[in-house]
């Protein structure tokens, strides 16, 4: 079809897309495909796969940590250097390669175009490119696992010397690929953060205005925008680290006129918008669930929206909260605590902006809701502890113990799993036409959500005693083998293989439910969203009957003038008249 | 590969390929920032470093400005015959401006052949560090422009594509306001 | 942002930039007169530090870049007649890394503060200035990097 050929409003789509179906090779349709839905899973498998990858690091230096010495069951004895290599991959994979890909990359891409109304994205080629570059990344961070001196160990913020040195970190190779593996997903997402606003700002369907968009779609554009204006400074330190690893420069070493300190500053401009770039996505697709199920308009979208913006710009002040005993300047610590204090009003507020979409609901507790409830809940600790952490003068006793690693996964928890599973959960009738199994999935939710606070409770305990992180094995050090404190580490690593118990049941949810689940009809959920438009899943080009035209907001549940408790976007007509 | 429909869409009343050569362009400010920034901080806290930077060739730096600036103007030119619809002509401009890239490159590396052969190596000082990193970014912004251009300058010859024209016109603009600051930071700034 | 009616200009997007701006207003800008003062600008700006005066050579190097950076951007660039927040995209990543250097200069730039001091920094700039009084001599700290000059 050309360009020329097509104009817009009603003539929109009709008799173009009715030909979706034709015999494509395997290849040419899952693995070459221009599809944006065929990407976004894609992303989602991939990064499904290497959760997999991040859950088995977990587990393996959480035994070594409980049980030091012993050898693990399907990984054996854990040296220290491939403890330091676990740790360092468990943090990277889990959040360059987990909660990137499946949060922004496999929703944003799955979502976006049919959320806006149109057939695909407006590249649909770089689009395939930046998903081919990802995949690349994540063989190239696997491989550094089979080099010489085995995968990086220098931590997933990779501050020099020890990751600019090969005989600081014991890994000439490892290092080098973890850097590469990292610049090459850099990349991918900057290609796709450009493809998403692109077709956000262009594509959207006719009458769709600004304040039409549902808040995930905002989120995740206002996510990308945060990702492209951060990532630069760590692009261009990425050089320079790799310069200093293989041809000998100095940029990161004092002796040399560089600084080891600008790579910290350089990795946290990145490091800290990059929490909100996660952050804001699981937050947009709160915000659809609890609307949702709760039949009830979300309370105050534009105060939703302006409050993200402000938590992205504010985001790009707090950086330096990560390296108060670093040595940076005390009286820039100061105004960076300041700045750190002020970013919770707009997250705390969102999350009663939420609360307050739950106030006079009907609310349905459904799968995806208890998700969606348990992220507020989960968060909201996580946030509470970040101010401990936040004021420098606390941070100074609390850096680098465990209470900074619990602060850390209670909010990152929810971010890359919580509001995963919960969108997973909601979409999956959209995305594979079928329903998953609601009893393994309360069952799946209240084992996670249990097994996640007995993981990360006792680790606050222990590092408000004192733990230390990045710690092989504690039996050296008497002083954090004080009476209770082993228990705690083992209590901790009990939940965590609890926690990764009850994935099974998620993932035999999934798989079953793709093959013998419940059929799922177009719109399961009684939703409002163009994609519950489409029908279940969507054919290529996405919506058969043509591109919709919107009407009204995304969030006109229970109308008063309604008989029907919602009200699609794409349904012409006021109340009275479209009664379906 | 069919063009979807979302590709030919333009709420904001701007086309979708110069929208996202501005995001590029967004992208490629940090970047470069990223570079820059540092440098000049060491740059300021490295008063030494002077000693370093009288070495480095003013007159070549000098040169290769203008050319980038020559070949700037043939982008533009490029541009306006595209606007014109002619095709034939954008394309010969755009191949102009491919030949400015190049002398720039050729410029670049014999410039860069004499300073490494009197000493002055990328791992020699870190001001030689910054200077042959942050103009080796460059340069390889430079190529990937070279590249896409004649891609484009192929497509704009049979008058197809023309508003290409004018989006990688934007990029090597860019391109050329890098090198605009890169020249007094590497070379004047003695 | 939300009119999409006008869509059909698809076909002629390479006429520039619709009928809502520039409309020609820019298709009579005389590049090669922009090109012209350009070239003086350049010529000032190699010419201006010759003098060797500090304040001089700040104005005509970096001065005349952001005055260069300013006609590009807006003749050759068209940022003038472009849609507003094209400007404002720009100008925000700029002054995010204003805002990175204004950050991080404390730490890096300096080599000394209240309570601390850059001890290794001090020695590397006392290092290469006593080297740099010799006869500039550039072969910095690492000899071997150095073959051809001695």
């Amino acid at each position: 079809m050309s360009a020329e050929a097509h104009a817009h409003g009603h003539a929109d789509g009709h008799g173009h897309h009715g030909h979706g179906h034709h015999d494509e090779g395997f290849i040419k349709k899952y693995l070459w495909s221009t599809d944006h839905k065929m990407i976004g899973f894609q992303y989602m498998f991939t990064g499904m796969a290497m959760a997999l990858l991040g859950g088995f690091t977990v587990y393996a230096f959480r035994m070594q940590l409980a049980f030091p010495g012993i050898s693990v069951p399907g990984y054996g004895r854990v040296t220290a250097t491939d403890y330091n290599a676990l740790v360092t991959t468990h943090g990277s994979v889990m959040i360059f390669w987990v909660a990137m890909p499946v949060l922004i990359a496999a929703l944003g891409n799955y979502l976006i175009p049919l959320m806006i109304g149109c057939d695909d994205m407006v590249f649909p080629r770089l689009n395939r490119l930046s998903y081919q570059i990802f995949l690349i990344s994540a063989i190239v961070l696997i491989a550094s696992f089979y080099v010489d001196g085995g995968a990086f160990g220098g931590a997933w913020t990779s501050y020099p010397p020890l990751s600019a040195k090969a005989e600081f970190s014991l890994t000439p190779k490892g290092s080098t690929l973890w850097l590469l593996a990292v610049a090459l997903e850099f990349v991918a997402f900057l290609l796709g953060g450009i493809n998403f606003v692109t077709t956000v700002m262009n594509s959207r369907a006719p009458g769709m205005k600004m304040f039409d968009v549902p808040i995930v779609v905002w989120m995740i554009i206002i996510a990308s925008i945060l990702f492209m204006a951060s990532v630069g400074p760590l692009v261009a330190g990425a050089v320079m680290l790799l310069f200093d690893q293989q041809l000998g420069t100095g940029f990161f070493d004092p002796a040399k006129g560089g600084d080891p300190v600008l790579w910290q500053h350089l990795f946290w401009f990145f490091g800290h918008p990059e929490v909100y770039v996660v952050l804001l996505p699981a937050m947009g697709i709160v915000a659809e669930i609890i609307t949702v199920f709760s039949r009830k308009k979300l309370f105050a979208y534009k105060t939703v929206l302006y409050t993200a913006i402000g938590t992205g710009v504010l985001s790009f002040f707090v950086w330096a909260h990560h390296q108060f005993i670093a040595g940076i300047d005390p009286r820039m610590a100061n105004i960076f605590s300041v700045t750190t204090l002020l970013i919770s009003i707009p997250v705390a507020e969102m999350c009663f902006v939420y609360i307050a979409t739950l106030y006079g609901g009907s609310i349905r507790l459904t799968t995806p809701m208890l998700w969606a409830l348990a992220f507020i809940g989960e968060f909201l600790l996580g946030g509470v502890t970040g101010i401990f952490l936040g004021a420098s003068g606390a941070d100074i006793y609390f850096h680098d113990t465990y209470f900074v690693i619990a602060h850390f996964h209670y909010t990152f928890f929810p971010i890359a799993f919580i509001a995963v599973f919960a969108a997973v959960t909601y979409w999956f009738p959209k995305m594979f036409g079928k329903h998953m199994n609601d009893t393994l999935g309360k069952m799946h939710f209240w084992g996670t959500i249990i097994s996640f606070n007995f993981i990360f409770i006792p680790l606050f305990v222990l590092g408000a005693r004192g733990d230390h992180r990045r710690i092989y094995d504690y039996r050296h050090f008497p002083d954090l083998m004080k009476p209770g404190m082993q228990d705690l580490r083992i209590l901790a690593t009990v939940a965590l293989l609890v926690l990764l118990a009850f994935q099974v049941v998620f993932l035999a949810n999934f798989i079953y439910s793709l093959f013998k689940g419940r059929k799922a009809e177009a719109n399961p959920w009684n939703a409002n969203t163009l994609e519950w438009h489409a029908p279940s899943p969507p054919p290529h080009g996405n919506f058969p009957e043509g591109l919709p035209t919107v009407h009204r907001g995304p969030y006109e549940y229970s109308h008063p003038d309604r008989q029907d408790d919602f009200w699609p976007q794409h349904l012409a007509g006021d109340a009275r008249s479209a009664q379906s | 590969m069919i063009r979807p429909i979302a590709t030919t869409r333009e709420a904001t009343g701007m086309p979708t390929g110069r929208l996202a050569v501005w995001w590029v362009i967004a992208s490629e400010i940090v970047i470069f920032g990223g570079v820059l920034g540092s440098y000049i901080m060491h740059r300021l806290g490295h008063p030494e470093w002077a000693n370093q930077s009288v070495h480095t060739n003013t007159w070549a730096g000098a040169f290769n400005t203008f050319v980038l600036l020559t070949s700037s103007l043939c982008a533009v030119l490029a541009h306006q015959a595209a606007e014109a619809k002619d095709g034939k002509k954008a394309a010969k401009f755009l191949m102009f401006t491919v030949l400015g890239g190049l002398v720039f490159l050729i410029v670049k590396s014999f410039e860069w052949s004499h300073e490494i052969h009197a000493g002055y190596t990328l791992t020699s000082n870190t001001f030689w560090s910054f200077y042959y990193t942050a103009a080796g970014l460059h340069g390889l912004h430079v190529i990937a422009g070279m590249i896409i251009m004649l891609f484009v300058a192929a497509d704009a010859r049979h008058n197809r594509e023309l508003q290409r024209v004018e989006n990688i016109g934007i990029y090597w603009h860019f391109v050329d306001v890098v090198w605009i600051f890169l020249f007094p930071l590497l070379y004047i700034a003695k | 942002m939300s009119d999409t009616a006008h869509a059909p200009a698809t076909a002629d997007h390479g006429a520039g930039h619709g009928a809502g701006h520039g409309g020609g207003g820019h298709a009579h800008t005389n590049y090669v007169k922009i090109w012209g003062i350009l070239l003086a600008l350049l010529v000032v700006s190699v010419l201006g530090p010759m003098l060797e005066i500090r304040v001089v050579t700040l104005i005509t190097a970096f001065g005349i870049a952001v005055v260069k950076a300013y006609i590009v951007v807006k003749y050759f660039m068209h940022i003038g007649i472009e849609k507003k927040y094209v400007g404002y995209l720009l100008a925000t990543m700029i002054a995010l890394m204003v805002l990175m250097v204004g950050g991080i200069s404390p730490d890096v730039l300096k080599h000394d503060g209240a309570r601390w001091e850059n001890v290794a920094a001090k020695k590397v700039v006392t290092e290469g200035q006593a080297k740099g009084a010799d006869h500039g001599d550039a072969h910095g700290k690492t000899p071997e990097a150095a073959p051809a000059a001695h």
